[in-house]
């Protein structure tokens, strides 16, 4: 039998109020898994500000402390400038943000800590949207979706932008270690996780996280969506250590994007020419991902 | 020691011999001689702290928060537009009930811009839950971050506090300071042992979501808090002058006052100029006062009500305004007066703004102003002081 990489030692409790099938939830718990109880975790506004339940609920079996929606990369600063000034450089210093807290309104303070060279941890879960505020577009939801506000209307307008690229943007701060995971592959983000407690300095990590409520997904889907997200290459799983490329997993066939799409409510509406539009995107970034892992090989 | 410095060497020096351990700040003039210096001291190993060079204002707070809310006592300084960036982690750090201290340099907002000083920067973030202090020498300004920590640190006041230097008239100005030895400071200034701390072993959530059953009972607390730190306040004065030999007169210090015909209550350095003044005029038998206001939050509304009983006419003089009715202080003076008998007339003067100078020539005017409504009710209720007119540039 093959040894067990996830700790069984659970720091989410199951009392939360997320959604059904919400990968959020899951993030939380393979992440607090791998770093373990010597670490603090500072949350913004997003879902997981909520998840908890009211005062004097909690569902965590570590710290949390909850901060301001632009302010996760200032916290996690503070937090570990205090820890070593008390002489404890041992604590896990946890940034866990939505994507609009990270790639949005708090991306200054993100790349402030990160250009600072903090030895943090710092997870975006990335649901591809303000869900917390009911489904609003951020610069991390992918071109064509629905959101409430890009509703589409008799215009046509859903989302038009492609997705902001966080890691490329943790890249170019000539971050230590960045890499990206899905709640489809536990044992990997657990082990990524994991390798970022040996490194020193900052640590990003940019989570698939579906949410059914906001992508109008069933959610016994999540799973399978996320593993579809790896197979169709729109969502590749990859690490970038000093700046070398790793791609973790490698789809032995690509599924076609639109199958992935297909799945999700706020996809519905696109037509053949977008769908077509969409994969030669996926094509294109997959194809640059795979020669940026190559060209790295011989650095 | 004894040593010729700035207003902003005297932040420094504060937030040194007080032993803040992580200092978050973001440069801004007329501020940044606080931050380059406190640099220095860290990179010379002359202060045992970390010093964060955060990307903005609304970062260095957020940065001194999380660093509180973790058990380690912190200090940041800004200015004007620092400050207002700052305005909703100055809510947040009071609602954390973290009492980081702060430094501000008053100076002007813009548009159009201003470096130099002008009280509207602090006056907009009188409701943020933060103590106030305004102060009139370098020395103060020193001595004060001192107090601030002492009883913003208090586990029944856990509140923050801004520490005010004029810009330019105290920030850029040297006079001569006591630096207190660090060894005397340890003995006035225990170390920050705040309640609760955010560190693994104590699994809790710190500023969860609370329902409307009770929000309310958690903002009683920081207000009972304030009202607390009054008396705390006038407390650890009077302890500080026993430690130190100095002491500022409470919340507000009175300045012939008593049985004064005519008083200017100010805040800041205008309040120096306004007792060269007094004496000129006292010597001329004319019985004028000058009322300091040195802290504005928590409101020290006592001290306004005795400072009603003593004068005969008051002119309060602000170095802001609050558009839309008078000046900030003004305000706050005539509604404490409101429910005491006997009120004496009241003019809100606005001067000084954007930096313009308060000359003793203006202040005597105004002397000679209020001496003129005593008894009669002060007519026009506002006043602009010395207005150019703009037309015709
Ligand atoms: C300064 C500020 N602006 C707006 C909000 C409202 N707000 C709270 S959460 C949120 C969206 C969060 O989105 P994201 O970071 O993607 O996390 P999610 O809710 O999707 O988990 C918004 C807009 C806020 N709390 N603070
Ligand atoms: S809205 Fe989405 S992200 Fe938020 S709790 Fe529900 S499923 Fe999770």
């Amino acid at each position: 039998m093959a040894k067990a990489t996830i700790p069984e030692e659970e720091l989410m409790l199951s009392g939360h109020v997320g959604c059904l099938g919400c990968g959020a939830t899951l993030t939380m718990r393979y992440v607090l898994k791998a770093l373990g109880k010597n670490t603090v975790i500072s949350v913004p506004a997003c879902c997981w500000a909520v998840m908890p339940g009211p005062y004097p609920l909690r569902c965590l079996e570590i710290p949390m402390l909850y901060n301001a929606f632009e302010t996760t990369g200032a916290s996690i600063s503070g937090l570990r400038a205090a820890y070593d000034m008390k002489g404890r450089p041992d604590i896990n210093v946890l940034g866990f943000a939505g994507d609009g807290g990270t790639a949005d309104i708090g991306i200054q303070s993100l790349s402030g800590a990160v250009e600072r060279g903090d030895n943090v941890f710092y997870v975006m879960y990335d649901n591809e949207a303000y869900m917390n505020t009911g489904v609003q577009r951020s610069s991390s939801t992918p071109y064509g979706a629905w959101t409430t506000t890009t509703p589409g209307g008799t215009t046509g307008d859903w989302k038009r932008q492609p997705k902001k690229n966080m890691m490329e943007i943790m890249v170019a701060h000539r971050i230590p270690y960045a890499a990206t995971a899905s709640v489809a592959y536990p044992e990997d983000m657990v082990k990524k996780l994991r390798k970022g407690i040996d490194v020193r300095g900052p640590k990003f990590y940019h989570i698939y996280a579906p949410c059914p409520t906001g992508w109008r997904l069933s959610p016994d889907k999540t799973i399978e969506i996320s593993k579809l997200a790896t197979d169709s290459c729109i969502f590749p799983i990859y690490e970038v250590e000093n700046g070398i490329y790793t791609i973790n997993r490698k789809p032995a066939k690509k599924v076609p994007v639109r199958d992935y799409l297909r799945l999700q409510g706020r996809f519905r509406h696109l037509g053949e020419e977008e769908l077509n539009r969409i994969q030669e995107a996926v094509d294109w970034d997959w194809k640059l991902l795979l020669r940026k892992e190559e060209f790295m090989k011989d650095m | 020691m004894r040593k010729v410095i700035t207003g902003n060497s005297a932040s420094a020096y504060g937030a040194k011999v007080s032993r803040a351990e992580v200092i978050a700040a973001y440069p801004i003039t007329p501020q940044t001689s606080i931050v380059e210096k406190i640099a220095d001291f860290v990179a010379n190993k002359e202060m045992d702290a970390k010093f964060i060079k955060v990307e903005s204002e609304h970062s260095a707070m957020a940065a001194c928060i999380s660093a509180s809310m973790a058990g380690a006592r912190t200090y940041t300084a800004t200015s004007s537009h620092g400050l207002l960036l700052m305005h909703e982690m100055l809510i947040w750090a009071s609602g954390s009930r973290a009492p980081v201290v702060m430094s501000n340099v008053n100076r002007a907002n813009g548009p159009p811009w201003s470096v130099w000083a002008d009280q509207h920067d602090t006056m907009a973030q009188r409701d943020t839950g933060w103590m106030q202090f305004y102060c009139e020498s370098n020395q103060e300004v020193l001595d004060t971050i001192i107090q601030a920590y002492r009883v913003g640190e208090q586990r029944d006041i856990m509140t923050p506090s801004i520490i005010i230097e004029d810009a330019f008239v105290l920030s850029h100005t040297a006079e001569p300071v006591d630096i207190p030895d660090i060894g005397v400071v340890d003995k006035f200034l225990p170390p920050f042992d705040p309640p609760s701390k955010v560190i693994p072993g104590e699994p809790y959530g710190y500023g969860s979501l609370v329902m409307p059953d009770l929000y309310m009972d958690f903002r009683y607390k920081i207000a009972e808090s304030m009202d607390l730190a009054r008396d705390r306040l006038r407390q650890v004065d009077r302890d500080f002058q026993k430690h130190f030999g100095r002491s500022y007169g409470g919340l507000v210090e009175f300045y012939e006052c008593e049985g004064a015909d005519a008083v200017i209550l100010t805040a800041g350095t205008a309040a120096s100029t306004a007792k060269d003044v007094v004496d000129k005029m006292r010597r001329e038998g004319k019985k004028v006062g000058v009322a300091r206001m040195r802290v504005f939050r928590p409101f020290p509304y006592e001290e306004v009500r005795k400072l009603a009983k003593m004068a005969g006419a008051i002119g309060v003089l602000d170095r802001s305004y609050c558009f839309g009715y008078a000046g900030p202080i003004a305000c706050e003076v005539m509604g404490a007066l409101y429910n005491i008998s006997d009120r004496p007339p009241i003019r809100s003067y606005i001067a000084g703004l954007g930096g313009r100078d308060i000359t003793p020539e203006v202040l005597e005017r105004l002397f000679d102003e209020i001496l003129a409504f005593k008894g009669k009710g002060s007519g026009e209720e506002v006043k602009w002081v010395d207005l150019k007119g703009l037309e015709g540039l």
